[in-house]
């Protein structure tokens, strides 16, 4: 998705001379045809995130359309007062873009893992947040926030730039994606499981159950029409992110579900709210939380038992 | 100390009438200060005190600001980073026609625009709200990065010495230097009181002009309180593109201008009422419009005796420095 988003910015950038980018000393390998070919809209703050976010902000005051890009945490928890007060509350035109949300650097730490961070930007006033599934979502959301005027958020993965969708419409903030449309359990998945996921509605599918499939990249406006039709419509709404179960998408659906009509029960899959065991690469640690094809699928299916046994 | 270190400084000496003018806006600001923390029974009047001659001067002869167009992109723009002392930043937006007076009197109150820490929603003037400290410069430099491109504007940012404790500010100042982000100055007030101490007591700030100099800053120290100093250094602000950024360091006495709130840590929380208000607005005198009460005799400008900045070493606990009410805690 890195790879895809830096092409998809150069694109931006040539089509509008306000697109700047402010990094904070990360990108290797990425930022470097930017800064060739627009050198006085590319800024890399050094290691230092609140100045990163602070000068973006100050860009953007004067008319640029301004990007800040680093690793998971770095470019929001980091420096989250300044997107709070400097960013949100001035309606800057900034986008706040993490590269590796959730466990893409799974092997470096604990430091390095966005766990919580969607939660935490969610609840700041006047910031749309998206994490999308893919590389085409990638495009078209990177495309969506350089039009969007304000605060953005795009959490995306790290390398993997397989595409998932042979086409999109535009992903304007609070659309979603229905890929498979089914009955009896509704899957809504945000981020870079989108992949599991679709794996696991294939896997739901070969034992004889009908899923539907949403990929709901914007987590910040979220589509409430959708998640209450899918309330309504289906015995059960799975929620799955690569993200603590507590805030994020989950809780964003457990939300609007709390207040609709409908009557699904929700299980939200994603990270426990504690520590990882160990470390390793996204597809292990994936595969140990339960978040790969199979592990989603065989939580699906049980829920979906279980329920299914309540009701008898 | 306060000295001037203007040596080397290519703008031209302040007219006296420039400095005649700015020295009574700055009463007026002084005033407005006291009366709106008084009303609103909001703190900080004497960081509102101890930066009164700097705004004053900013807003009376240095910014190019249009109260009628107050979003013009040729501005040039000013940052309070120091946003707790907004009472005479509302004040001389407000004498300078951004918006009416009569809001001045909200201040602080139910249902106001006027927050007590700078707020830019909803008031025309106001660049960049804060609060948080070691906001602005940041964002200041942010502002003259983009700026440098496009125009002549020059980005001002006021920051308290306290607010130099936040690394934040050295992330900005150390981007600033490197790139050499010549339009920009940062203004220190130096009144080396913070919140419960002095800031030797707390975060030894020394050798404070040679921190900026290290960081490639060119630095300027003046009197915070003298205006043709004031008015110098600040105009002399106009840096050609590719220079180093310019940190004035402006020695300053918290509370300046009401002896009894002079290098007083208690007047960062403390309201005056009754006698303390009737005797502060004596001490700062007549406003321009001549409805002051007080004796007329501009002491916002006259007493010298503890002008210089090594007078407040040691007041620390805020009962040192002729405060009347001694019984009444702080209330951080």
């Amino acid at each position: 998705m890195r790879a895809t988003f830096f092409d998809t910015l150069l694109t931006e950038a040539r089509r509008d001379e306000r697109v700047e980018l402010v990094v904070g000393d990360l990108g290797f390998g990425l930022v470097e045809r930017f800064q060739a070919e627009f050198p006085t809209r590319y800024h890399n703050a050094g290691v230092a995130e609140q100045a990163m976010t602070g000068i973006a902000t100050g860009l953007a005051l004067c008319g640029s359309i301004v990007f800040t890009y680093s690793i998971a945490n770095f470019p929001t928890l980091r420096c989250l007062e300044q997107v709070r007060n400097d960013v949100c509350y001035h309606q800057a035109n900034v986008k706040v873009v993490a590269v590796g949300g959730g466990i893409g650097y799974g092997s470096l730490g604990f430091s390095h893992h966005g766990t919580e961070d969607v939660a935490i930007v969610r609840s700041l006033p006047g910031i749309v947040a998206a994490c999308p599934g893919d590389a085409a979502e990638t495009a078209a959301i990177t495309k969506a926030i350089t039009a969007y005027e304000g605060p953005a958020f795009l959490r995306i993965g790290r390398a993997d730039d397989t595409p998932l969708h042979a086409q999109l419409p535009s992903l304007w903030p609070g659309r979603s994606i229905t890929m498979i449309e089914g009955r009896d359990v509704t899957i809504i998945a945000s981020g870079p499981v989108l992949g599991a996921a679709i794996e696991a509605v294939n896997r739901l599918s070969d034992q004889g159950l009908n899923p539907t499939l949403v990929s709901m990249p914007w987590v910040k406006p979220l589509d409430e029409i959708t998640v209450q039709k899918a309330a309504e419509s289906s015995a059960l709404v799975v929620t799955v992110e690569e993200h603590s179960i507590t805030g994020g998408l989950g809780g964003a659906v457990a939300e609007v579900m709390a207040s609709s009509a409908g009557s699904a029960r929700l299980l939200r899959l994603g990270f426990p709210d504690g520590f990882f065991k160990g470390v390793g690469s996204p597809d292990h640690l994936r595969t140990q939380l339960g978040l790969d094809g199979e592990g989603i699928a065989r939580s699906v299916s049980t829920a979906l038992r279980s329920l299914t046994g309540a009701i008898r | 100390m306060a000295v001037a270190d203007l040596s080397a400084w290519e703008s031209p000496a302040s007219a006296a009438s420039d400095v005649a003018a700015s020295e009574q806006f700055a009463r007026d600001l002084r005033r407005h200060a006291v009366l709106m923390t008084a009303r609103g029974g909001g703190s900080h009047v004497g960081s509102n005190l101890s930066i009164a001659d700097i705004v004053a001067v900013l807003y009376s002869s240095v910014l190019e600001v249009n109260p009628s167009d107050p979003y013009d992109h040729g501005r040039d723009r000013f940052i309070l980073s120091k946003g707790h002392a907004c009472a005479v930043l509302y004040a001389a937006l407000a004498l300078k026609g951004f918006f009416p007076r009569s809001w001045l009197d909200t201040f602080y109150l139910d249902g106001s625009m006027l927050a007590g820490h700078v707020t830019h929603r909803g008031v025309p003037g106001v660049e960049l709200s804060t609060g948080s400290l070691g906001h602005g410069l940041p964002v200041a430099v942010g502002m003259a990065t983009a700026l440098r491109r496009t125009d002549a504007a020059r980005v001002f940012v006021l920051l308290s010495d306290g607010e130099c404790d936040e690394g934040s500010v050295w992330e900005a100042a150390l981007f600033a230097g490197h790139h050499r982000v010549g339009r920009l100055t940062a203004i220190v007030d130096y009144n080396k009181i913070q919140s419960l101490g002095t800031t030797t007591e707390t975060l030894d700030l020394e050798p404070f002009a040679d921190k900026w100099r290290a960081f490639g800053w060119r630095v300027v120290e003046v009197d915070g309180h003298d205006h043709a100093q004031l008015h110098q250094a600040l105009a002399g602000a106009q840096i050609a593109e590719g220079d180093r950024p310019t940190c004035v360091i402006a020695h300053t006495v918290k509370g300046k201008g009401v002896s009894f709130m002079e290098g007083s840590v208690l007047w960062h929380y403390r309201t005056a009422a009754g006698d303390e208000l009737a005797q502060a607005l004596a001490e700062i005198g007549d406003s321009s419009n001549g409805n002051g009460s007080g004796n007329g005799n501009g002491a916002g400008h006259d007493s010298r005796t503890v002008a210089n900045g090594t007078a407040n070493n040691g007041t620390a606990n805020g009962t040192t420095n002729g405060t009347p009410n001694n019984g009444d805690k702080a209330h951080p």
